[in-house]
């Protein structure tokens, strides 16, 4: 049998490693076998020789130190697998584009890099949507992922590579970025736990821009402590990224141990959540699992997000418009594929129209929108427009957060769907994302937490979302919800 | 008000955008060096060795704004008399072009951060007051280059900082222009903000230029003249745009809104693209970067951190040493020529020299045949041999009559070659005057006997003839003679 499944979490590969049970190299070379076996196409690259390299480092200190060095690297020997749009240095980095298919960047981005530094062991890259743009991971150049648990349908996106990759077990934990709900969906599909934390809490320093103003990098995981463990590593201001918020950190990991106050908690339920439109499997799952809640103790506080309807109209105008403009540095220039013909081009225009045809449809078609968005005559009517909006957005949560700790309801309106089956209406995609990229406008965190099974036995997850920077409370409900609802 | 430059019945008005060089030791968003010591310019050296993924635009890589620019763009603003914005922004300026990386160069729209100051200019009829609309800071690009039928990009500039400062259109002709970029030279040199190097691009514009009917109040359609890199030249290119479009109205054209290159050669512009091909640039602020927001007590800081500024300096440096406006004037043209004239007077009076005689012919000297020096080579004063301590010397020669004016521009051009001292100069030139009238009688003697008809002249009072009679003794002398001496020789020999 296969070592890489049989521990569930951090605390019990370190616990292994202690007992000398387990080696770090042995563990690697496992996972590495296995994630060439998949058959998932969760990975774009396999980093192989760092993979082995920071084992056998690992291997090394665990002689020497006898015992795991956990204050020192709280991360010790974890293999984790990397969205493909954080770049790593010297490892092949390409956002699932083509533009980007032979990119090997010169630098290494702040998460990947702290996240090393605290040991954990980098496998390899992760498939996503085309610079994350999608929400069911069919928009790669590369390939649709495979959902672990329904080979026929969607991982989510835009970070369905680290989903699938965390539920079949290919990695302890994985990296991947949100900019309207690309942790949290593909999360809810394959069963996980997706965090987004709050803007500004993770640097994006060295992660490929799709939406400046709305990415943050998050941990995927097999249960809510190691995502708390993973982001206690990760978070905190970044000298390199000036949107990095200098509010210090909470101690995640520590605070789980802290017992909730069941009676006091006030939990949110906005009526704009549970529209038309929400699946009946979902909606029961979600609403009984509040019922849980309840019988803790917590009171279900009816709200109103009266602007949120307007989330997906600010969001396809605010994303794209930033989109179009991040993406302007691919042009073939100083890096990337140069396709055929493209350096014998007669003047720069042709050399352009020719290296930007790399780019996929879906890309095409937000890059085209958002340059609409902000072009003279139209930005006031658009993307100001939608700023502020946005803003309004914004305050609606805030209003809300005067009644409530945290806010609850569905991650997505169904759950995994057929590969192809609605790749033809990019606006049937759209709606996908009603329920999560709110948090992305306000800046919040939002948790996505497994919390049943449809009748055809598909994930569904349970999204929370609290006030900005309030992470460690997050988790804390979240962890409660995971641990004591499997147990009664 | 001014005299207005009128070309065949129309006014010209002229507009400047000035791109500002600062200098700071790293770039505006990256850690990577914008300067070489010296104020030499980062791209000379190893192309694309001074960059990073930030200026590079790397996938991934993000700006962080340097604090040092926003202390050096309130600077300028705060010696312009500009109100400074506590809240600004920067915004993207989107447009594909090799040389910009990132394909926007991040720069200020809405928001800048100084707006709505001044600077008065000097003209032939009074100081004027030309009004600057804003101040703002941005990136400078890269540099592309054509070789061998390969393009080439050098980011080695990409990412040095830059001050953009726009004027109103307010400026009716090439010499009010040259003046309003001289005196602003002047104040971005002074305080310290842009090494100066004109050569090197630290300081290049961009003029709007524009004509309308004698007395009409509605403007033309303006054309803008992009980059040009000397005072000269900028004044060059209003003179022949004005004419240009005159000529164009007068044969019944229209002058088209469309960016002109000047061809300093032929002395000419011509159109590089016209509005309907101008690019639509999609400004929104960066996401990237967080407003920039100031503490009023951090830019009242740099305010009294502020030096002397030049036209304080012209005023003070007239009434202080009594030279005249015009030559304070020149002197604080630029602050290395200033400095250099006060160090000068210092040691001088140091050495026992007269204060305001002194201050005469050193500003004499300075402006004169220093300043020629100087265009000539196309250097600042601290990068020549000539040194204050130099000076000092010579103007104390000069004042005890050691040395003749004629002889000083010598000692100058001497010093300037080998960087010796004023006295080993002197002496082996053989330059010291001689006011011995012993040695001077036999001279006069000779011009006095050669020359009755001129005597007889003099004596019957034609006093005008003295400069002759001192212009011939030191034909005599060999231009060694002390005219001084001459003058009383040849009165007291001739007049009773």
């Amino acid at each position: 049998m296969a070592i890489h499944t049989q521990y569930k979490s951090v605390t019990e590969i370190h616990d292994a490693y202690d007992r000398k049970i387990l080696s770090p190299i042995e563990f690697v070379r496992d996972y590495l076998n296995a994630m060439k076996s998949s058959g998932l196409n969760a990975y774009l690259t396999i980093s192989e020789e760092r993979a082995l390299a920071q084992a056998k480092q690992a291997d090394m200190m665990l002689a020497q130190h006898g015992k795991v060095p956990r204050d020192k690297k709280p991360l010790f020997g974890i293999p984790m697998a990397v969205k493909d749009n954080l770049v790593m240095d010297g490892v092949r980095t390409t956002a699932a584009s083509k533009m980007l298919e032979n990119y090997i960047p010169p630098y290494t981005a702040t998460v990947v890099e702290r996240l090393e530094n605290a040991g954990a062991i980098s496998l390899g890259k992760t498939n996503l949507d085309e610079f994350a743009m999608g929400g069911s991971n069919e928009n790669s150049a590369f390939g649709a992922v495979k959902n672990p648990d329904a080979l026929d349908r969607v991982a989510g996106g835009s970070s369905g590579g680290s989903a699938a990759a965390v539920r079949a077990q290919l990695c302890q934990f994985a990296l991947g970025s949100d900019t309207g709900g690309s942790i949290r969906l593909p999360a809810s599909y394959c069963g996980i736990v997706g965090l987004k934390p709050s803007y500004g809490r993770v640097s994006r320093y060295g992660l490929i821009a799709f939406g400046s103003s709305l990415d943050q990098v998050g941990p995927m995981t097999q249960s809510v402590e190691d995502a708390a463990r993973v982001l206690d590593v990760m978070s905190g201001f970044d000298e390199r990224d000036a949107t990095s918020s200098p509010t210090p950190k909470g101690d995640y990991f520590n605070s789980l141990q802290k017992d909730l106050e069941w009676s006091s908690l006030k939990i949110g339920v906005p009526k704009e959540y549970f529209a038309e439109g929400l699946v009946p499997d979902v909606e029961k799952s979600v609403r009984e699992s509040l019922k849980w809640f309840e019988s803790k103790g917590a009171k279900l506080v009816p709200i109103s997000l009266p602007h949120s309807p307007y989330s997906i109209a600010v969001y396809y105008i605010v994303a794209v418009s930033e989109a179009s403009t991040n993406l302007e540095r691919f042009d073939g220039v100083r890096f990337g594929v140069r396709p055929q013909g493209a350096s014998e081009a007669r003047d720069l225009e042709e050399f352009y129209k020719k290296v930007r045809a790399n780019f996929g449809p879906e890309v095409k078609r937000r890059i085209i929108l958002g340059t609409f968005a902000l072009s003279a005559g139209y930005s006031d009517a658009y993307y100001k427009r939608a700023c502020q909006v946005r803003n309004l957005i914004k305050m609606d949560f805030d209003e809300a957060f005067k009644k409530v700790d945290v806010i609850m309801g569905p991650v997505a309106p169904s759950t995994a769907y057929k590969i192809g089956e609605k790749s033809s209406n990019p606006l049937e995609m759209y709606l996908n994302d009603l329920y999560t990229i709110p948090a992305n406008l306000a800046g919040l965190p939002g948790i996505s937490v497994p919390c049943g099974k449809d009748s055809k036995g598909l994930s569904i997850g349970l999204q929370m979302m609290s006030p900005i920077f309030t992470e460690a409370k997050l988790l804390r409900i979240a962890h409660g919800f995971e641990k004591e609802r499997a147990s009664s | 008000m001014s005299t207005p430059y009128i070309v065949d019945g129309y006014e010209v008005v002229v507009g400047l955008e000035v791109h500002c060089q600062l200098a700071t030791d790293s770039k505006i968003f990256c850690g990577c060096r914008a300067r070489l010591e010296g104020g030499k310019s980062v791209a000379d050296v190893e192309s694309n060795s001074a960059t990073c993924p930030v200026c590079t635009a790397q996938p991934g890589a993000l700006p962080v704004l340097n604090k040092k620019v926003v202390e050096y763009a309130i600077k300028a603003g705060l010696a312009t008399g500009c109100k400074i914005n506590l809240k600004n922004i920067f915004a993207r300026k989107n447009y594909f072009y090799p040389d910009s990386p990132k394909g926007y160069q991040i720069s200020q729209f809405e928001l800048p951060i100084c707006e709505n100051g001044f600077l008065n200019i000097e003209t032939a009829n009074g100081q004027k007051k030309i009004n600057i609309q804003r101040i703002h800071m941005e990136e400078d690009a890269g540099k592309n280059l054509h070789r061998d039928g390969y393009s080439l990009v050098n980011l080695n500039r990409a990412g040095v900082p830059l001050v953009e400062i726009v004027s109103g259109p307010e400026m009716k002709s090439p010499e009010e222009a040259g003046a309003y970029l001289r005196a602003l030279y002047a104040i971005v040199t002074y305080i310290g903000i842009c090494d100066g190097n004109m050569q090197e691009g630290n300081f290049r514009c961009d003029a709007n230029v524009s004509v309308m009917p004698k007395g009409s109040t509605k403007l033309g359609t303006r054309a803008e003249i992009k980059n040009v890199n000397s005072f000269r030249f900028v004044e060059k290119a209003i003179e022949f745009e004005a004419a240009r479009q005159v000529e164009l109205l007068q044969s019944g054209g229209k002058v088209v809104q469309e960016t002109r290159l000047y061809d300093s050669t032929k002395n000419i512009t011509v159109s590089m693209r016209s509005k309907e091909e101008a690019q639509d640039y999609r400004y929104f602020p960066d996401p990237d970067l967080v407003p920039v927001l100031l503490e009023q007590a951090f830019v009242d800081k740099i305010r009294e951190s502020l030096p002397e500024l030049p036209e304080q300096k012209r005023i003070r440096l007239a009434s202080e040493f009594g030279i005249n406006p015009q030559d304070a004037g020149l002197l604080t043209s630029s602050k290395s020529l200033a400095d250099f004239f006060e160090k000068t007077l210092g040691l001088a009076v140091k050495g026992g020299a007269e204060k305001k005689s002194a201050a005469k012919s050193a500003a004499n000297l300075i402006n004169g045949e220093i300043t020629r020096l100087l265009n000539e080579e196309s250097i600042e004063i601290g990068r020549s041999k000539l040194t204050p301590a130099h000076m000092a010397d010579l103007v104390q020669l000069v004042q005890a009559s050691v040395v003749s004016s004629t002889g000083a521009k010598q000692v100058i051009a001497a010093v300037w070659k080998t960087g010796e001292s004023v006295d080993a100069i002197v002496e082996r030139e053989g330059l010291k005057q001689v006011s011995d009238v012993s040695s001077l009688e036999p001279a006069v003697d000779k011009v006095i006997a050669a020359n009755p008809g001129p005597v007889a002249e003099f004596r019957a009072g034609k006093d005008k003839l003295i400069g002759f009679f001192v212009g011939q003794v030191m034909k005599e002398t060999g231009g060694k003679a002390n005219p001084g001496t001459i003058q009383e020789l040849i009165k007291k020999k001739l007049l009773p």
